[in-house]
């Protein structure tokens, strides 16, 4: 389980001592009732396509795409750290990267609609380093009227 | 650390107008960097919406983080109340079909450990391919190569510098990926085995690292690349080829010479 206090060390005092960005602003975007929104996932599991390159700390080259139907042998993952699971991933795609449950959720009327493309980070670095490339993509957000971006680590 | 990752980039996009939600799996990391909405939940690195094919579990998920946005101000952070299931106890026993090299393999020899790692590959292969016929699917590709190179390029490892295989990435790259496809080929044949839905990661991790002669192979492998001058070699003998948990569990029982 992910509580802290329970990992086994040296894995807890890894993570326990990792150097945090802090913000100074709090961020606050309104939106329309749960039901009418639309919803893109944003993956920082280094998701990718099986064609595409592999995630390797190149500069700039920050995030894949992931069109919305990409079938699920086609999402592979290069995340560079060994030190979480992936046998979750092996067994089903939905346990980081929940397409199906969404468009089970707008079948059910929960979510108004889910959004043509969604995107994958590898999640290995100081967020810092990826503010460029994340303000732009909130552009490509907006363009696809997405207004709801669910964040998904691992 | 992809905690920490998630909750900067849920600033950047909402201070660009688009709202955000998101899972924590570390929550002192998430109380630390104040994202918009966050939902902790008490799951395994890896495992952000709980556990494998439980799609009603899922979603009880799903919809809370989502439920986040009917929230009316925010820095807002809530534990989801439920633990991941587990595996019924019928479903509990597990073990590996292919029995592993129960043999004592001469770790000073080299040869002798490739081929028992050849060996135990291709008794895994059988359960490998059923695995991707019933799930069709498969995660392994991220290296680009097929199994046997990928065996003999991490066994040449042990006594000598491969020649790397791919050209758009480096050799400790390279390494990086035909690990990972080498574990997730081990893992998903394993997982196909009769006697459980679900094995849990705990339980092949303790037969991966406890018992197979790859794992002895990625010690020996680990060892080496400390003591290149590479400095991604290095973080690769460190912390990338081996979990760390696994490194201080398994590793001082299987020292590389």
């Amino acid at each position: 389980m992910a509580r802290l206090e329970k990992m086994p060390e040296p894995e807890r005092s890894h993570i326990a001592e990792t150097k945090l960005p802090t913000f100074d602003t709090h961020p606050w975007v309104d939106g329309p009732a749960l039901s009418k929104r639309r919803v893109a996932i944003v993956s920082t599991a280094g998701l990718h396509r099986r064609d595409d390159k592999p995630f390797t700390f190149d500069p700039g080259d920050n995030y894949r795409v992931i069109p919305g139907a990409t079938a699920a042998n086609e999402l592979i993952m290069s995340h560079v750290s060994t030190n979480f699971d992936r046998s979750g991933f092996q067994q089903d795609w939905n346990i980081v990267f929940p397409l199906d449950r969404l468009h089970e959720l707008c079948d059910d009327g929960y979510i108004e609609s889910v959004a043509q493309f969604h995107y994958s980070f590898m999640g290995a670095m100081d967020p810092k380093n990826l503010e460029q490339s994340a303000r732009k993509l909130a552009g490509l957000l907006k363009k696809d009227k997405v207004d709801a971006a669910l964040l998904v680590p691992v | 650390m992809c905690t920490r990752a998630v909750g900067g980039l849920a600033h950047f996009i909402e201070e660009e107008g688009v709202p955000t939600t998101q899972i924590s799996l570390i929550r002192p990391h998430t109380e630390a960097i104040k994202p918009p909405r966050a939902l902790w939940v008490p799951f395994d690195l890896g495992r952000p919406l709980g556990v494998p094919n439980d799609a009603e579990f899922q979603k009880r998920v799903l919809l809370s983080v989502l439920k986040l946005f009917e929230e009316s101000s925010g820095p807002v952070l809530r534990d989801f109340p439920e633990d991941a299931p587990t595996a019924k106890a019928a479903d509990v026993v597990w073990a590996c079909p292919v029995n592993p090299a129960r043999k004592k393999i001469d770790l000073s020899d080299a040869g002798e450990m490739r081929a028992a790692f050849k060996k135990e590959m291709m008794e895994l292969r059988a359960w490998y391919e059923l695995a991707v016929k019933t799930q069709q699917r498969t995660t392994v590709g991220v290296s680009g190569l097929e199994m046997d190179q990928i065996v003999d390029f991490i066994g040449a490892f042990l006594d000598s510098v491969p020649a790397n295989p791919r050209e758009d990435i480096s050799l400790a790259f390279s390494l990086n990926f035909a690990v990972d496809d080498l574990k997730a080929f081990y893992y998903e044949a394993a997982a196909a085995q009769p006697g459980s839905a679900s094995p849990t990661a705990e339980e092949l991790d303790n037969w991966f690292w406890g018992e197979t002669a790859a794992a002895k192979v990625l010690f020996a492998v680990k060892d080496r690349c400390l003591k290149k001058d590479d400095k991604m070699m290095q973080l690769l003998g460190k912390i990338l080829l081996i979990p760390m948990s696994q490194s201080s569990q398994f590793g001082p029982n299987f020292p590389a010479n």
